[in-house]
């Protein structure tokens, strides 16, 4: 049956335009392809993994990281209003870095650069809380991304990506997420893609995890190198796919399986 | 109850079992786990409530729901909930003790499951009565043994 | 410290039933886990948890590997007096976690 789906799959015809966005419609939210266990776990404020992660996230706010001298509180205040909207726009284009950062890029830039602290590690409890939390303060908040300016061609090369086979399985994202979605792979419905329910308890690392990770996931899935976290295939997927899903309202903390 | 006797009690003699594929993972007998609790007394297998899902996505984390149903009076009551899981590396999940002060006996927690199996919750009352009930699950990812995750 | 969360009702009838809900942060670790250079992860669980209601044990809970990662615990309860719910809990390194909570009874 598997065989028979990426049979198909490689059949199908794709647009050669990079500056296509594939939207599968209906748009359908991750969580909709999940059990139903796990989407009960999802809304669930109490019982819901993810909102450790944000109690924690909300907790380190207040306080110095590694090195930093001043807590996120002292410019940004109550992050309920601050940060309300923050996660909708990211990833993009930042002046002051003079290039495209996700919402993780950018808390850890700001740590390092307004509170001199030293760098965040990648999934790192501290960053992956942090993220959580800001991403958290925009959850029922459309997507709603920016291509404007130097972000443009970062889109268009997430765009390629997308649509580029890879690893010994020669897939492409597409083949799964814009094809095949709905159908079910190793007994597990494939879901459209869309990134809005990131951060997210994943059950499988039985912890909270970025939106990175689970992309190098899938690299690990079809059997390609994972790209580094903070690449720029990365991000340029990231912002590929925070385009696709605009319109679409932020669940994080997701709860995945 | 220390944590080693705990294990040793769970049955850490498994702990040394290779990962291997899920279909190859025996399960074990818990009859001798029962019969430490019951002490060979008679149980019911009526009177005692348990929900698990029939699918489950991931083994790592699985809610299992447990309801007793009993007037959980001094003369008349649930004093502990043991659950066992025949196919993980320590059938014992955990124990519950409860008493007439709680005033129900009914418990949500979610355990791990090393694979598709049957879970077996088993209720001691007061006056050396025992209820248990038995369900199967489907698990579609094995906790514990597959260390596949790891690296992603 | 282990930290944790822990949700009663504000108010509750006297004789009517009450949901204590507790989640604790803590991965669970079941010791068979192996880390990026293949060495294992040490074994490392919360062993115990105790609920008490107004100085009561109400829930004596003994847990191991076999439980998921971040222990989840609900259970139902029946309203006596006002008082505190408390819960503590510790792990097999003997890091402990206290939560409490005011239940109001009419």
């Amino acid at each position: 049956m598997i065989a028979r789906t990426f049979a198909l799959a490689a059949l199908s015809v794709l647009p050669a335009m990079a500056q296509d966005i594939s939207r599968p419609q209906p748009a359908r939210p991750g969580i909709d392809f999940q059990s139903a266990d796990v989407r009960k776990l999802q809304a669930d404020d109490f019982a819901n993994p993810g909102m450790l992660a944000v109690a924690r996230g909300e907790r380190l706010w207040g306080e110095k990281l590694s090195g930093s001298d001043k807590p996120c509180v002292v410019c940004h205040g109550d992050a309920t209003k601050s940060m309300k909207g923050a996660a909708t726009r990211y990833p993009r284009f930042d002046p002051a870095l003079g290039r495209v950062v996700n919402l993780e890029g950018r808390i850890d830039a700001c740590q390092r650069g307004y509170g001199g602290g030293s760098a965040l590690a990648a999934e790192s409890a501290e960053l992956v809380s942090l993220t959580a939390f800001v991403a958290h303060q925009s959850r029922g908040l459309p997507m709603a991304v920016s291509l404007e300016g130097p972000a443009r061609a970062t889109f268009e090369r997430g765009a390629a990506l997308y649509r580029t086979r890879i690893g010994q399985m020669n897939l492409a994202c597409t083949h799964c997420h814009d094809a095949n979605w709905g159908k079910t792979l190793l007994a597990e419905p494939i879901s459209q893609g869309h990134p809005t329910g990131w951060p997210a308890y994943r059950l499988e690392w039985q912890a909270t995890g970025s939106l990175q990770r689970r992309l190098r996931a899938c690299f690990f899935g079809v059997r390609a190198e994972q790209p580094a976290y903070g690449s720029d295939d990365l991000v340029s997927l990231e912002l590929y796919l925070a385009a696709r899903a605009q319109g679409m309202a932020i669940e994080a903390p997701g709860v995945r399986r | 109850m220390k944590r080693r006797d705990f294990l040793v009690a769970s049955g850490a003699a498994l702990a040394a079992l290779k990962a291997r594929a899920q279909q190859f993972q025996p399960g074990q007998d818990i009859t001798p786990f029962i019969e430490k609790v019951t002490g060979g007394a008679a149980i019911e297998r009526s009177g005692i409530e348990v929900e698990l899902p029939q699918i489950a996505e991931n083994g790592n984390s699985v809610p299992l729901r447990i309801k007793v149903p009993s007037p959980m009076t001094a003369a008349d009551h649930v004093s502990a909930i043991h659950v066992f899981a025949e196919r993980n590396p320590r059938p014992l999940v955990a124990v519950f003790h409860l008493g007439p002060q709680t005033g129900r006996a009914e418990i949500d927690t979610r355990v791990r499951l090393a694979g598709t199996q049957k879970v077996t919750v088993l209720a001691a009352l007061s006056g050396n009565r025992f209820r248990m009930a038995q369900v199967e699950v489907l698990v579609t990812s094995a906790a514990c043994l597959d260390e596949a995750s790891m690296s992603t | 410290m282990i930290v944790g969360r822990l949700q009663v009702p504000p108010t509750a009838r006297r004789g009517e039933a009450f949901q204590v809900r507790i989640l604790i942060q803590h991965a669970m670790e079941t010791g068979y886990r192996r880390d990026m250079d293949g060495r294992a992860i040490a074994l490392n669980v919360v062993d115990s948890v105790v609920c008490r209601y107004a100085g009561r044990e109400i829930l004596r809970a003994q847990l191991g590997t076999g439980i998921a990662a971040n222990p989840y615990i609900a259970f139902q309860a029946v309203a006596d007096a006002s008082g505190e719910i408390e819960v503590e809990f510790r792990d097999d390194r003997g890091e402990q976690g206290r939560l409490s909570a005011t239940l109001t009874v009419t």
